[in-house]
């Protein structure tokens, strides 16, 4: 047993349902209590689907348990399949009915069904989310893909984008674009808006494209193994990137590495002036693997920030995060317990961070920016506007979301310049924010009483500030520390002071920690 | 002026229920945490369940998860489902470090889902075992908010049936008020009600332990919600009074409810006139302003919280409109039976769902206006339909005479935003 409050992943019906849910012409009957349709509310109000989930639930009920929930299984798959007619049907047990043990696949093989039914075995209580995505994909391929001709000309399969996936709609424009500028068509992209029937058709391609590993990576290595079609390994998120999946894909299709650069703004726009102000910014990573990885090298080199921390929480990818930990040099967080994220976010102190929808509120309580890079997100970052992470446009795009959390340049200038101004003051926040300005963190720490009426959670005990003296000096001095790296300048100052075995801190203690831990 | 306007001959209480078995898009009860927390601030909500039961209550709280809320989910995992024994040493070891953690909290929920009233976990049994173990600091209880027993909104029954039985006794006769609504709205019903002279009034829950109130066979109760069944008669069965009367929606159902309860403490028409008079013609022009798009159309509710016939009621009596269908998960006749009195008969009473079916009646009808979930609502409005998503009735101050305005204004907003888009191109 394990006390949660926050879950980065779903349980792993979700992810069959965000398969089904991408996909045309596919059915998937859920054995399932009475209120797992929770679930349709993800698709059809985060990412706003105006039609219902292909998901038919069994919804059984207490009374249903001693009788026949095997009968009504039965029944609700036929009546599906009637109403639905769907080209192939996958069945599946949520957790409840994984434990009253009907079997479903079993069950659904006695039918009549005219059609493919694609038996799912997910472990609810051992796997998650992703797999649960990644491995309903590789049976759907495992059951319909089959070796076949080549296409005369050169085509490749898109696959790993799913329903609720962060930004795949715009990054299967992006991918597609890049493909189109050397040559190569597109076979079918799946399971994003596939049908079963393009299913069968995954062999005619030269190659697969890989574009999400924690969705496809199974199916992609299934196909490489049956219909001999080798996958990409580079995910072309950041510009360096993308110059190398421009590389990999026309070495595996037997291409010219052809690209247009004309959109491409990113590069320039992190070498001017303006941007020098970014260069060290302290960031932390979090999200899924895949994210992660394209941000961190991101971050460093194209960005000029400094990695201090970074992991994911899909474990099946935890060897690959400790790896570029390494190459950081930083520790890799391997967990899906939010509590530690927040612990080692503020042991890093960071200036920024790059993570989830559960980092940005974090980021809110420690008065740290956020940008989100990862899944899980809310409904603003599904936007009606075209913004891919992937390719050259996604490089902008990235560019863009990164910094505009950051207070830029010259407004960092204004603002400690004209500090004591009435319209600078530290509460003003930097201007471009509106009324969404992150607090100074003194005022963030202290619970907001019209939001949260139950008493306060009692603060982790605290190591330094309780027993450290500031001088009225000193204390002084902090305050005219712009407000944004107040809280880590009285964080160096007090670890400072800790570890020289000091009980009081003075001007002199702030500077000399000051000196310490310049870069 | 206090009694209906007008009681037909055949009302929706005569009216044969359509009973139907099917799938069922509802939430299950555990979604009553979310609301409860706020109400009972020294309580903590632990689900013992599955990674699914986690999801399901960060989806279904939006941004409320990341206030530090005080619900959680003890997650099964593989090894808590080999051995019993095992499961029960778990779930203390959890309890103690949260409740270490949080020492603010004085009442503890061990609230079973689906998985483990499956695998038989004996929660009534471990809260036993825990009031010992922390008493008298913390008190332990156990519901069951399940999807496979109980739907939606009825989590707060269960929890609250639950809380009865410690409920301290007393000899008083006092008025407790069942249901937890928003302070704002609690405290409108308590004014009006001590403005009549009527009083000691106690809530139940309430806000703290500490002000748990008595019952005994002095005690009267009225239901401010119409979901709360079992609790009632849990209640009844310590010897407890209910008042029956129509739910507090409107202008009318609230003058009922309080005269319902007037009459049981010997108001006189004059002071409950003096009292009522202001609030309800207040109450009659905000719902003439806020209906005016709503006469005359037509209306569609698909089950989700036990509110739809006292809903349906307010709707067709005070707003003009026709009810086409209201369908309701489960229906206590013994709580919303005068509201189905005050409603002709005419439309169709269904109880549980076949969502399929169900939906092939509201495509055939065509309503100006469906009452759904959310998981429906999108695909509804993308099909030419206007839809106003059920479960914001259940946060939103509805109840009583201010709120009268606003209850007609958030069925009213998505037709008069379906007449002010002008977003198809010019033919």
């Amino acid at each position: 047993m394990k006390l949660t409050v926050w879950t980065y992943e779903g349980p792993p019906h979700v992810g069959a349902m965000r398969v089904a849910t991408a996909m045309k012409g596919l059915h998937y009957v859920l054995h399932a209590p009475q209120g797992d349709t929770y679930a349709d509310l993800l698709f059809t109000m985060i990412e706003r689907r105006d039609h219902r989930p292909p998901v038919t639930y069994t919804t059984f009920e207490g009374r249903d348990l001693g009788e026949d929930t095997a009968g009504i299984f039965k029944v609700t798959c036929q009546e599906a399949y009637d109403r639905f007619k769907p080209q192939a049907i996958i069945v599946g047990a949520s957790c409840t009915a994984e434990l009253i043990q009907d079997d479903p696949g079993g069950l659904a093989e006695t039918m009549q069904i005219p059609v493919p039914v694609i038996p799912l075995e997910l472990p609810s209580y051992q796997r998650k989310e992703n797999f649960g995505s990644d491995e309903t994909f590789y049976q759907i391929v495992k059951s319909l893909a089959r070796p076949m001709d080549r296409t005369p000309e050169v085509t490749v399969n898109i696959i790993g984008p799913l329903a609720l996936g962060f930004r795949h709609r715009d990054d299967i424009e992006e991918v597609k674009g890049l493909l189109y500028e050397m040559g190569i068509g597109v076979n079918v992209v799946a399971p994003f808006d596939a049908t079963p029937e393009d299913i069968t058709r995954l062999g005619a391609a030269h190659a697969n494209v890989l574009m999400y590993p924690e969705h496809a990576e199974s199916a992609a290595r299934h196909l490489e193994r049956i219909c001999g079609q080798p996958y990409t390994k580079t995910i072309p998120i950041g510009v360096a990137a993308t110059h190398e999946f421009v590389a990999e894909v026309a070495q595996l299709c037997g291409v010219e590495p052809r690209k247009d650069l004309s959109r491409l703004r990113q590069p320039w726009w992190s070498k001017s002036v303006d941007s020098t102000y970014l260069t060290g910014k302290r960031v932390f990573l979090f999200g899924d693997a895949t994210h992660v990885k394209a941000a961190a090298r991101i971050a460093r080199d194209e960005m000029g920030f400094e990695v201090v921390g970074l992991g994911c929480y899909n474990r099946e990818f935890a060897r690959s995060i400790r790896e570029l930990a390494r190459e950081f040099d930083v520790p890799a967080l391997i967990t899906d317990d939010y509590l530690e994220v927040e612990k080692a976010i503020e042991d890093a102190s960071p200036e920024m961070i790059l993570g989830t929808q559960m980092e940005r509120h974090i980021g809110k309580r420690l008065g740290i920016p956020c940008a989100v890079i990862s899944a899980p997100v809310h409904v603003q970052d599904f936007p009606a506007r075209y913004s891919p992470q992937m390719g050259w446009e996604g490089a902008n795009v990235i560019f863009d979301t990164w910094i505009h959390p950051l207070v830029m340049g010259l407004e960092e200038h204004l603002l400690s310049m004209f500090r004591e101004d009435f319209e600078f003051h530290d509460e003003a926040g930097p201007s471009h924010h509106g009324g969404h300005s992150p607090k100074p963190s003194e005022a963030a720490r202290t619970p907001d009483k019209v939001e949260e009426r139950a008493d306060p959670a009692p603060e982790a005990p605290q190591t330094g500030s309780d027993v450290m003296v500031w001088l009225s000096e000193a204390e002084k001095e902090l305050k005219k520390i712009p407000f944004f790296v107040r809280g880590k300048a009285r964080r160096n100052t007090e670890k400072f002071a800790a570890d020289q075995g000091l009980q009081e801190i003075s001007l002199d203690t702030l500077y000399e920690a000051k000196a310490h831990y310049a870069r | 002026m206090n009694t209906p306007k007008s009681i037909p001959s055949g009302t929706c209480r005569d009216t044969p229920v359509l009973k139907e078995r099917g799938q069922r898009e509802v939430f299950c009860g555990l979604t009553g945490i979310i609301w409860l927390h706020r109400k009972m601030q020294d309580a903590f909500f632990l689900v013992i369940g599955s990674r699914t039961c986690a999801h399901l209550l960060q989806s279904a709280a939006g941004v409320m998860i990341f206030a530090e809320p005080r619900f959680g989910t003890a997650i099964l995992e593989e090894t808590d489902l080999a051995g019993m024994a095992d499961a029960h040493e778990e779930l203390d070891r959890e309890v103690e470090r949260l409740l270490s953690r949080r020492p603010d909290i004085k009442q503890l929920f061990l609230v079973g889902s689906c998985p483990s009233e499956v695998i038989k976990l004996d929660l009534a049994r471990a809260a036993e075992r825990l009031t010992q173990v922390h008493a008298p600091h913390v008190r332990v209880l156990n519901y069951s908010g399940s999807g496979i027993e109980t739907t939606f909104t009825q989590g707060e029954d269960a929890c609250l049936t639950s809380m009865v039985p410690v409920l301290p006794t007393t000899d008083q006769k006092e008025l407790m008020l069942v249901g937890a609504l928003p302070d704002v709205v609690e405290d409108q019903a308590v004014s009006l009600l001590s403005q009549m002279g009527i009083g000691p009034i106690r809530v139940l829950p309430a806000p703290r332990t500490a002000e748990t109130p008595g019952v005994g066979p002095n005690t009267v109760f009225a239901c401010l919600q119409p979901f709360l069944g079992d609790t009632a008669a849990a209640l009844t069965r310590r010897g407890a009074h209910h008042i029956q009367a129509p739910f507090p929606f409107g202008e009318e159902g609230t003058t009922l409810w309080l005269r319902a309860i007037a009459d049981e403490f010997g108001v006189d028409d004059d002071t409950f006139d003096r009292v009522t008079a202001a609030p309800r013609a207040r109450a009659r022009k905000a719902i003439a302003n806020a209906s005016e798009h709503l006469n005359g159309k037509s209306v569609f509710f698909m089950p989700d919280s036990q509110l739809e016939i006292p809903l349906a009621r307010f709707l067709t009596r005070e707003c003009g409109m026709e009810a086409i269908e209201i369908g309701q998960p489960f229906i206590h006749k013994g709580l919303v039976g005068p509201d189905l009195d005050l409603m002709p008969a005419g439309p169709t009473i269904s109880e549980g769902q076949d969502v399929d079916k169900q939906l092939d009646r509201v495509r055939a009808a065509q309503p100006d206006l469906t009452v759904c979930g959310l998981g429906l609502a999108n695909p509804l409005e993308a099909e030419g339909l206007t839809t106003k998503w059920a479960i914001e009735l259940v946060f939103t101050p509805v109840h009583f005479y201010e709120q009268a305005g606003d209850l007609a204004g958030l069925f009213s907003r998505p037709v008069r935003r379906r007449a002010v888009l002008k977003l198809e191109a010019a033919e």
